[in-house]
């Protein structure tokens, strides 16, 4: 590269054209502007006239300065000249390329590889034989892995950051073995390390050394933990110089299974602090579905932290037997909740409460015997994948359960009484706990030696037994049981839950077990003693750049080495032991993260901070803005600019060009910035005219139709009432605001997808405020109102059950419907005959004296239900022809008439409520008026 | 390949009736001159009341007659006298040229005016005619028609030269062109005229940029027909000599009419045609 103080050109020799130029100037001046050929019939009378000067015929010094100046500007732009271009030592011999190919150098990886690459090039560009080393991923022992530098290229490019730090010895090691002497550029993360000064010294040895370091810190992100019911998020990094802020944001999936930000939080390093603590508080539900927290906009292993059971609280329905007044340290719950109070969310109720508040865990406390429909929906629960435990008690001892048959919710058939061991009445000593086998969930666990049982239910013996005993006592008998109940599973501990049969429940053992079966939840970082006999296996794991990837088949890891730090044999994810969960982070929590020091004789520089800038667009920009004037001026000069309609509009283009060329770019931006279509528009169109609504089934068909059938009545509203509705709008009850539309049709479809429990509570709250939905099962043509004989029917009953709707009865002959704007006794739509549903008539209505009708209810009627296909029949294509046929001939067309009038009525009674039935005070209102 | 010859005809008369129709427009615009004739025919004047024949169009009634008796009375006027009246109209390139889109070619509105202007004198029961049309100067819707067809044939040459083959004695004529050509075969014509007894109109008609000279810079002026070229560096400074040669030119145009009593005009293309008819007409009255 060629350079003039500040500036380089890439390709020099193209500025050898600038000797042209005063050829050039030469050339143009010698050449006059080309005359414009006009046919003019006066030319007769210009014959024999003189110029009065030749002075014009050159052209203008100021023209050609112009044109000289766009040429140069081509020729420089083109010879491509760079401000602040690097510049590049040459050396000789071989090169290597050392890489820290750590999670810390993931942020500006790219930058790195070109820093590599770039003195890859002068090495190419000076025939250097190079060897790229990784040094998480260092090459056979012996000698170098030189290559052409073209080669080693491909090798940089082809290098990933680990997910791990990398660790100096072995390179150290490595260097050993290998002779000779050789150049090095070592690409640091820039993190300190224990052996990096020594490394930095033995290549320094080996014939110089040169450290690429990009300046700026490095940012950690530690473990997010619970405190004080706070999240505590805190973040370490590298360097303390200048302030910094940094956000992190919370991932996890939304109850829809999608993966978005859940939470948010901004950390600040205070000037000359390593350290920015942020608490935010989350509820417990946005807290349980957080998968991890990263830095926002920093791709990188370390700034990505997992998270594990510590951040999640399991929700426990405790239930119990009756426990006496007053023994509260007898109540066979209270030692539950005294463990799992401080690590999980213990939820009591009634069973069928506690069921529909979907609880992770269910213990029953020495409760017997259920309700058969409890019992059906518990059962059903657990085979969903619900974790039943049940503590064996008095009762459980008493009663029938699980005796003669295998009773789906306990794990074991169960002896007749029990057995006590160690009281006065019994024979033997109290027995303690044998040491958990291997397969037992609790295995690894240290079992107290004050832990006595003296009383439990006794397992009846059978070919399962031993499979499904999970912890039994010294002498064999099962302690605690466990059988798998499709997804789920039923654990029962043959002991009761307070201290009256064992002193289990006094110990710290039992808040263990509970964990290991994941009842509850750890509160920190396991121990290694907690994990040891534990195996795992990775779920998901992190990569360098610390995105999540399937971990696939992968070994296990042993539960000792999760408490280490990472590296090769431990890379950071997410580890499952059965239910539990460990997140296994590159950076834990106590970890800080400290500048690499360099010896003495070793300075890092970074050449990537001094930006290169192309100056060949700025330049060639210049060139074509001169050649844009150049284009008026010549016009001006020839004539074609001043007079004449032609030359203007020549001119007009040539400028309205140039300017287009100059202003593109904005325009592009103005193009993007221009907004689309707000979403509040639609609910604000809605709110200012009356807006008929229909309810988005997902088949494109059917809700065709039903804009099609809103539109159609909108149209016949408009001609024949006061109503003058918007066009029909399509909404979709998960997301858009409902209030702003008085009724909702709402085609119901075998296949429609079930709302969300917040679309049932927006629809709950549309229909207590007063609006309507209309129902419309569309299979009028084969079954009555409430028949499940209809896909339709049923699916009707499953959509609609959640919702708030007060009792139905068939639309009486007197309901106001029937005359809001028409007085209609039957509501067809495309089909006909079938009963149309609507709020019961109040028992206490009464017919006023001298009306055919009664003074019903007061309000309008949340819902109405039929299913004659309204929309089908009100439905009119672009043209305003009806869409679809409705019956035979002329009848067919006056049920199509009297469906447009039932839809009038329709949208008359949600829009003007009980007005007609105010017509029973008119009796009232006239005897008044007489007097 | 040649068009059969029906289409090519009918490609050919296409423009006549807007012309004609265009013409007759104009001429509705102008008021009947006054040089009674002495016998029913024509004119402003009253001359006489007859009963009305079939054929009669209604609207020649004169209701206020009629009223009195029981039979319908046309009233006639008076016959204003026919004279032959020819025109030259020059059909050369250079009259097919305009400047601007908007603006028509001199040709046309020199076809235009002659056309009313013939239309303006059979209606007042003048012979028109053209003096290269071969035939002698007659009344007549059909004459109009020829004239039409005629008056859309352009000539090769690039300054057309007034041809005087039909010139009757002591008959009007009107000669319509730009005169940018060589003036000395219209000085040759009016002479002749002159001779024969005929008196008329010089009707020149112009571009306005042949007027304005709007040009600047290096340009070959060339003439329509290409026979004429002339290259300047700035045509900008030839303005001021342009324009005095063509104010030198109309002066001497317009002393030439004196000199044989004719009367001379410019129009401008970029103006409404209907003054300049009205100037025609009233010329030619003028003399009546």
């Amino acid at each position: 590269m060629f350079t003039l103080g500040p500036i380089g050109f890439v390709t020099p020799w193209l500025l050898a054209a600038l000797v042209a130029l005063p050829v050039l100037w030469l050339i143009l001046r010698a050449i006059p502007p080309a005359p414009i050929r006009r046919a003019f019939p006066g030319v007769a009378l210009l014959l024999g006239l003189e110029d009065e000067d030749s002075e014009a015929d050159r052209t203008p010094w100021w023209l050609l300065l112009l044109r000289m100046l766009a040429v140069g500007a081509m020729i420089l732009g083109f010879a491509g000249p760079v401000l602040n271009p690097d510049p590049v030592q040459s050396g000789s011999g071989p090169l290597v390329v050392l890489v820290d190919d750590s999670y810390a150098a993931a942020p500006d990886w790219a930058a790195r590889l070109d820093a590599a690459e770039q003195r890859l090039e002068a090495a190419a560009a000076s025939g250097r034989r190079v060897a790229v080393v990784a040094l998480n991923d260092l090459p056979p022992e012996g000698g170098l892995p030189l290559r052409a530098a073209s080669d080693a290229q491909a090798r940089l490019e082809g290098l990933l950051p680990k997910a791990w730090p990398v660790d100096h010895a072995p390179a150290l090691e490595w260097l050993d073995t290998v002779e000779g002497g050789f150049e090095t550029l070592w690409i640091s993360d820039g993190l300190a390390g224990s052996d990096r000064a020594a490394l930095a010294r033995e290549l320094q040895a080996r014939g110089g050394l040169t450290v690429m370091e990009p300046p700026s810190p490095r940012i950690g992100l530690q473990p997010a933990r619970i405190a004080d019911g706070m999240v505590r998020l805190s973040a370490t990094r590298s360097r303390a110089e200048a302030p910094q802020e940094i956000e992190v944001t919370g991932q996890g999936p939304d109850p829809a299974g999608i993966e978005r930000e859940l939470a948010r939080a901004t950390l600040t390093f205070e000037q000359g602090a390593t350290e920015a603590v942020a608490e935010i508080s989350l509820p417990p539900e946005l807290r349980n579905r957080i998968d991890r927290f990263e830095v926002e906009g920093v791709r990188s292993a370390g700034t990505v932290s997992l998270t594990d059971d510590t951040l999640r609280r399991r929700k426990v329905a405790l239930i119990g037997g009756a426990s006496e007044e007053g023994l509260e340290l007898l109540s066979p719950l209270h030692y539950l909740r005294e463990a799992l109070e401080p690590t999980a969310d213990v939820l009591e109720g009634t069973l069928s409460d506690l069921i529909a508040a979907s609880p992770d865990v269910f213990i029953l406390a020495d409760v017997a015997a259920l309700a058969p429909g409890d019992k059906d929906a518990l059962e059903e629960w657990v085979a969903e994948g619900g974790l039943l435990l049940r503590f064996a008690g008095p009762r459980l001892a008493a009663a029938d359960t699980g005796r003669g048959e295998v009773d789906p919710l306990l794990p074991v058939r169960l002896r007749v009484g029990g057995r006590d061991v160690g009281g006065a009445m019994s024979w033997g000593e109290p027995r303690g706990l044998a040491p958990f086998p291997e397969d037992s969930p609790f295995y690894g666990l240290e079992i107290p030696d004050d832990v006595q049982v003296t009383s439990q239910v006794l397992a009846e013996p059978g070919p399962q037994l031993a499979e499904r005993t999970i912890a039994a006592l010294a002498d064999g008998t099962p302690l605690v049981t466990r059988k798998t109940l499709a997804d789920g599973q039923v654990v029962l501990v043959h002991v009761s839950a307070n201290a009256e049969w064992s002193t289990l429940p006094l110990s710290g053992l039992f808040v263990q077990m509970l964990e290991r079966l994941a009842v509850s939840t750890r509160t920190g970082a396991p121990e290694a003693g907690e994990l040891e006999g534990t195996t795992w296996v990775p779920e998901t794991l992190l990569d360098g750049f610390g995105s999540l990837d399937d971990a696939g088949e992968r070994p296990g890891v042993a539960g000792e080495r999760l408490t280490g730090t990472v590296g090769p044999d431990l890379p950071p994810g997410l580890y499952a032991d059965e239910d539990r969960r460990v997140a296994v982070n590159v950076i834990g929590e106590d970890d800080v993260l400290r500048p690499a020091s360099w010896p003495a004789a070793v300075t890092p520089e970074w050449a990537g901070e001094r930006e290169e800038t192309d100056l060949s667009g700025l330049l060639l920009l210049l060139a074509l803005a001169a050649l844009a004037v150049d284009v008026i001026a010549s016009l001006y000069l020839s004539g074609r600019l001043t007079r004449g309609g032609d030359g203007g509009k020549a001119a007009a283009t040539a400028a309205l060009f140039g300017i287009a060329l100059m202003i593109a770019p904005e325009a592009r931006a103005q193009e993007a910035a221009t907004p689309t279509e707000s979403p509040e528009a639609a609910p604000i169109a809605a709110a200012s005219e009356v807006t008929l609504a229909f309810v988005r089934t997902g088949d494109p068909e059917l809700d065709r139709v039903s804009e099609a059938g809103l539109l159609g009545l909108s149209q016949q509203l408009f001609q024949r009432t006061s109503v003058e509705p918007n066009p029909p709008v399509g909404v979709d009850i998960e997301s858009d605001e409902l209030a702003v539309y008085p009724i909702l049709y709402w085609p119901v479809s075998a296949e429609q997808p079930a709302p969300s429990a917040e679309a049932y509570a927006k629809l709950n709250a549309y229909l207590r405020g007063g609006g309507m939905i209309v129902f419309d099962t569309r299979d009028g043509d084969v079954a009555g109102f409430g028949s499940s004989a209809t896909p339709e029917g049923s699916r009707l009953r499953t959509l609609a059950r959640p919702l708030d709707i007060p009792p139905l009865e068939p639309v009486p002959e007197d309901h106001v419907l029937t005359r809001t704007f028409y007085l209609l006794s039957d509501f067809p739509g495309r089909y006909f005959g079938q009963a149309v549903w609507v709020e019961a008539s109040p028992p206490d209505a009464e017919r006023a004296e001298g009306m055919p009708f009664r003074n019903l209810n007061d309000g309008v009627t949340p819902v109405i239900i039929g299913g004659n296909d309204w929309a089908s029949a009100w439905a009119v294509n672009e043209n305003g022809t009806p869409m679809l046929p409705v019956g035979r001939g002329f009848a067919g067309e006056r049920q199509r008439e009297i469906a447009y009038r039932f839809g009038v009525n329709l949208v008359m009674h949600v829009l003007t409520g009980n007005y007609k039935s105010d017509q029973v005070h008119v009796p009232a209102l006239l005897e008044r008026l007489g007097q | 390949m040649t068009l059969p010859l029906r289409p090519r005809s009918e490609a050919l008369a296409a423009p006549l009736p807007p012309l004609l129709a265009e013409a007759s427009q104009l001429a509705r615009g102008v008021v009947l001159g006054e040089h009674g004739r002495r016998r029913p025919g024509m004119g402003d004047t009253f001359w006489q009341y007859r009963t009305a024949q079939p054929g009669d169009p209604a609207r020649t009634i004169d209701w206020r007659r009629s009223a009195r008796s029981d039979t319908h009375f046309v009233a006639e006027k008076e016959w204003q006298a026919a004279q032959s009246v020819v025109f030259w109209v020059d059909r050369g390139q250079s009259m097919q040229f305009s400047s601007d889109r908007n603006i028509v070619t001199k040709a046309d509105r020199a076809a235009l005016l002659s056309l009313a202007a013939a239309i303006l004198l059979v209606q007042a029961g003048e012979r028109v005619g053209l003096t290269d049309m071969g035939i002698r100067p007659m009344r007549g819707e059909v004459q109009l028609g020829r004239i039409a067809e005629r008056l859309m044939d352009a000539s090769v040459q690039d300054y057309g030269v007034p041809d005087l083959s039909i010139l009757p004695r002591h008959s009007r004529a009107v000669f319509v062109s730009d005169f940018l050509g060589d003036p000395a075969p219209v000085e040759e014509a009016l002479g002749t005229a002159a001779d024969r007894g005929v008196q008329g109109v010089l009707l020149q008609v112009l571009d306005p940029s042949e007027e304005a000279f709007p040009f600047d810079g290096r340009t070959v002026f060339h003439s329509v027909g290409n026979t004429l070229e002339f290259e300047t560096r700035k045509a900008g400074d030839l303005r001021e000599r342009y324009l005095a040669r063509l104010m030198e030119r109309k002066e001497r145009l317009a002393a030439m009419a004196d000199l044989t009593g004719w009367r001379f005009h410019t129009h401008h293309t970029g103006d409404s045609p209907s003054s300049a008819l009205l100037w025609l007409y009233q010329a030619l009255e003028g003399r009546g």
